[in-house]
């Protein structure tokens, strides 16, 4: 049988999106302080912001990470 | 200018939806504007390399970076309750490098030996917590010697009644210009070559980018949360760098050529869990496909351990994988009758890792007694390429509240 590996890739990934998220319970604000620690932050650190930059240059892909997706620099 | 205009206008439009809704008013709680956080952030940046595309994908790419940058950040609430926030970014770097004084080897300094790159931001939210929304705006400016941009940025964001879920919708524009410095030998009769004090003709060409964001976060459980974010984006313009040189398979040269446009589509998932009391795993992954043939797959783990109350250390590795544009060929690979063409390997295949760790100190009274000093953190990071690349990374990040 001939499984399209992407398909396949998309299939898994959407799966366990989908179960993350049935999963969920509800957390009252009290329960959050772990959920709300400096290093929970959705988010990049903003020590790595240069990284960021050079990843930028240095790499074709770019964005979808908190950084810039092109523009703005004469980069990539 | 009509289609800036129209962008501006309809971002503009993006960022005004929502308005005209009923609101309760809460009571007044309003506070004067007034300096929250001040963070400084120092990096140090060197790479070394031997596929400079300057030369064509051949010679040195050694650059060393030195860059600053400090954000202030200002919060207000208003006679509605609602938090405004403005942050001030203010970023310089400066680098030299070897390749870039290959642009004009026949002068003592070129154009672009070295240069430095100021771009300083403004961004303004309001955080409405009767609606659970959140509205921004930011502009920026770029400056480098041979490249200036003039950005702005939307955002609106909805959380769910239980604060445990939230949608963000951003979008965003780049006007950008490109001074188009040449090499030397590839300038036709009376081009200008770019430098101070030379009084003949240099074209500039225009690049603009757009890019739409949109991120759903959602709270797992009391240790578990999750980031989704789409942001696809669309170039225009001169994408190719002007002084990249090509040299084809029959000895001739010229100049880099790329496509005029580039549609960008990247994918990211960020994982964060509190594992005990001490551990945390920051877990990110990033699938990454464009219409010039590149794919790319990026996963980035960093896990920040608490040794005390006010010591921690990050211990972070990064893999990325990315193919090829299709328009890609090594030195003297290129024949003369593609319509495209780049000797770039930051656009070729290769494999990186980014290897390194953080440390950071927050004491509860504040560092060496400065009670408004509230951390510092050192992070190193070794990075190297398949091409043979390698570069290391310093930062030093200090915040005051």
């Amino acid at each position: 049988m001939n499984i399209n590996v992407k398909t396949t890739q998309t299939t898994l990934l959407v799966g366990l999106i989908v179960l993350g998220l049935s999963s969920c319970v509800t957390v009252k604000e009290y329960q959050k302080n772990r959920i709300n620690d400096a290093e929970m932050e959705l988010s990049a650190r903003k020590s790595e912001k240069f990284e960021q930059n050079f990843y930028l240059y240095r790499e074709g892909a770019a964005g979808a990470n908190g950084g810039k997706s092109g523009g703005g620099c004469g980069c990539n | 200018m009509k289609k800036i205009c129209i962008s501006v206008g309809l971002l503009l439009s993006l960022w005004r939806a929502g308005y005209g809704q009923t609101v309760d008013l809460p009571a007044y709680e309003k506070r004067r504007l007034s300096l929250q956080e001040v963070n400084l952030v120092s990096g140090y940046y060197q790479q070394d390399g031997n596929n400079s595309a300057v030369t064509g994908g051949i010679g040195s790419e050694q650059l060393t970076d030195f860059a600053q940058s400090i954000d202030l950040v200002l919060k207000a609430t208003d006679r509605l309750n609602r938090q405004h926030t403005l942050t001030f970014d203010m970023n310089i770097d400066h680098y030299t490098s070897a390749s870039s004084d290959k642009i004009d080897p026949l002068t003592v300094s070129s154009a672009s030996r070295s240069d430095t790159h100021i771009y300083p931001s403004i961004a303004w939210t309001v955080q409405n917590s009767a609606k659970r929304t959140t509205r921004g705006i930011a502009l920026s400016y770029s400056t480098e010697y041979d490249y200036k941009s003039y950005g702005i940025n939307l955002s609106f964001a909805k959380a769910s009644a239980d604060n445990n879920r939230e949608l963000s919708l951003k979008a965003g524009a780049f006007f950008d210009t490109w001074k188009v410095i040449l090499p030397a030998e590839l300038r036709p009769e009376g081009y200008g070559s770019g430098a101070h004090g030379d009084r003949d003709p240099i074209d500039y060409k225009p690049r603009n980018s757009y890019n739409a964001s949109l991120s759903l976060s959602q709270v797992i459980n009391k240790r578990l949360q999750v980031l989704l974010t789409v942001e696809p984006a669309f170039q225009q313009g001169l994408l190719s760098t002007p002084f990249h040189r090509i040299y084809f398979q029959d000895g001739a040269e010229t100049v880099e050529r790329l496509p005029g446009s580039r549609l960008k589509l990247p994918i990211g998932l960020r994982l964060h869990y509190f594992m005990g009391d001490k551990v945390i795993v920051r877990a990110f992954y990033r699938y990454y496909i464009d219409d010039w043939g590149m794919q790319a797959h990026t996963i980035n783990l960093e896990t920040p351990i608490k040794l005390t109350s006010f010591v921690s250390v990050s211990p972070f590795y990064r893999f990325s994988h990315q193919s090829a544009v299709r328009y890609f060929a090594a030195y003297g690979q290129h024949k003369s009758t593609d319509t495209y063409y780049t000797s770039d390997y930051d656009i070729s295949d290769f494999t990186s890792q980014f290897i390194g760790t953080g440390i950071r100190l927050a004491p509860p009274g504040g560092l060496l007694g400065i009670s408004h000093w509230q951390s510092v953190e050192l992070r190193y990071g070794h990075y190297v390429r398949s091409t043979g690349m390698v570069a290391n990374s310093l930062t030093l990040l200090t915040k005051l509240k």
